[in-house]
């Protein structure tokens, strides 16, 4: 036999319009079986021993009292969590950034951080964007999805992101602003070797659909005739 | 210039205003000056303006107020689906649709392909403009 499934129970006293039921408080009083319950406990409905209130500890009169009443702030149990996820992002979708340096370009949306914000990745070498993060407010999502099983971005977080905060030198400006200047400039290898990784697998499953590398290395640009509201992306 | 599309019973017509936007209907009735009892396969049956409706060049062969299933053997008999979407009206319909429903993506290889056949169109216009001048 199937694991017995209870069938959710209809409301005894349904209601005719709010506020008022069908039945009546003896017709409920039957229906309910109050009769059934005194009937069975000798005449009067069972009842509960008052649980004998443990004595509350005697509370000291407080040394202090504010000279004003301070007014306690209000109960927030709001938590914080990543901004919702529109439906139609999904790994693998194929966005168009709508704003920044790289305003018009189709990516590849590879997963949401904790913050909020989009991992996106060009691939680099077919359009130059490297992984990134994205607000999803400046992003069109396509319907072109492309196979993104081949990617592993467990390693990729908000802190991956972040900047690199570095010990003040005070000594010594003259001499130290260049050398330092230099060093900002230059990628770190490992996270030219990440790009690489991801976007190895990333291409391969693009070169398979016909045209989709030339698509995402074109940017994308309003032309005569085009309606943003009756187009379907 | 007479008339050449008569409002009759068994008119074919193309719903352009309301729920029923771009449906083909049939005129199963003619309910006063204004109004006609209008029927198709997927919808109730139901009065609508004739300000509502455009005639086609289809007819088909009904009494008046036909049942929904007598309706559906005569659209069959007649072939209307298929004399509509070989119409010139008709193609230009289902392209509209067609473009408007297009992905992004779908317009980026139209676009590709455009380029390409201009290109062939070109190179050909060029040969011919060869012989001519020579």
């Amino acid at each position: 036999m199937a694991p017995q499934q209870r069938k959710p129970h209809v409301c005894r006293n349904p209601d005719l319009i709010r506020g008022v039921g069908k039945y009546s408080r003896s017709k409920m009083y039957h229906k309910r079986g109050l009769w059934a319950i005194k009937a069975k406990n000798g005449g009067a409905f069972p009842k509960h021993e008052k649980q004998a209130v443990a004595a509350a500890p005697s509370e000291k009169p407080p040394k202090f009292y504010p000279a004003d009443d301070v007014k306690k702030p209000l109960v927030n149990k709001r938590k914080a969590r990543p901004t919702k996820l529109r439906a139609s992002i999904t790994p693998g979708t194929v966005l168009i950034i709508l704003a920044g340096r790289f305003k018009g370009k189709r990516v590849v949306f590879l997963k949401q951080l904790t913050s909020g914000l989009l991992l996106v990745t060009g691939p680099f070498k077919i359009n130059g964007v490297p992984l990134r993060r994205v607000n999803q407010s400046y992003v069109i999502a396509t319907s072109t999805k492309v196979d993104i099983s081949g990617v592993n971005v467990e390693k990729f977080d908000d802190k991956y992101f972040g900047k690199k905060v570095e010990k003040k030198k005070k000594k010594g400006e003259g001499e130290f602003f260049e050398a330092e200047k230099e060093e900002k400039n230059t990628l770190p290898q490992d996270k030219k070797d990440d790009q690489k990784s991801v976007d190895a697998a990333l291409i391969q499953s693009i070169e398979a659909v016909p045209d989709l590398k030339s698509y995402l290395g074109a940017r994308f640009s309003l032309k005569a005739g085009m309606k943003p509201h009756e187009l379907v992306f | 210039m007479p008339f050449k599309r008569y409002v009759e019973i068994g008119r074919v017509a193309l719903v352009n205003y309301g729920k029923d936007y771009g449906k083909l209907v049939v005129i199963v009735d003619v309910i006063d000056q204004n109004r006609a009892l209008v029927d198709a396969p997927d919808m109730v049956r139901g009065q609508m303006n004739f300000k509502r409706l455009t005639l086609t060049d289809i007819k088909i062969d009904i009494k008046r107020v036909p049942n929904k299933k007598t309706l559906v053997a005569a659209l069959e008999a007649a072939d209307v689906k298929n004399k509509w979407e070989s119409s010139s009206w008709g193609r230009k319909l289902i392209v509209q649709k067609k473009r408007a429903s297009l992905n992004d993506f779908d317009r980026f290889k139209i676009m590709l392909a455009k380029i390409k056949k201009a290109g062939v169109v070109r190179q050909e216009l060029s040969k011919l403009k060869k012989e001519t001048t020579c």
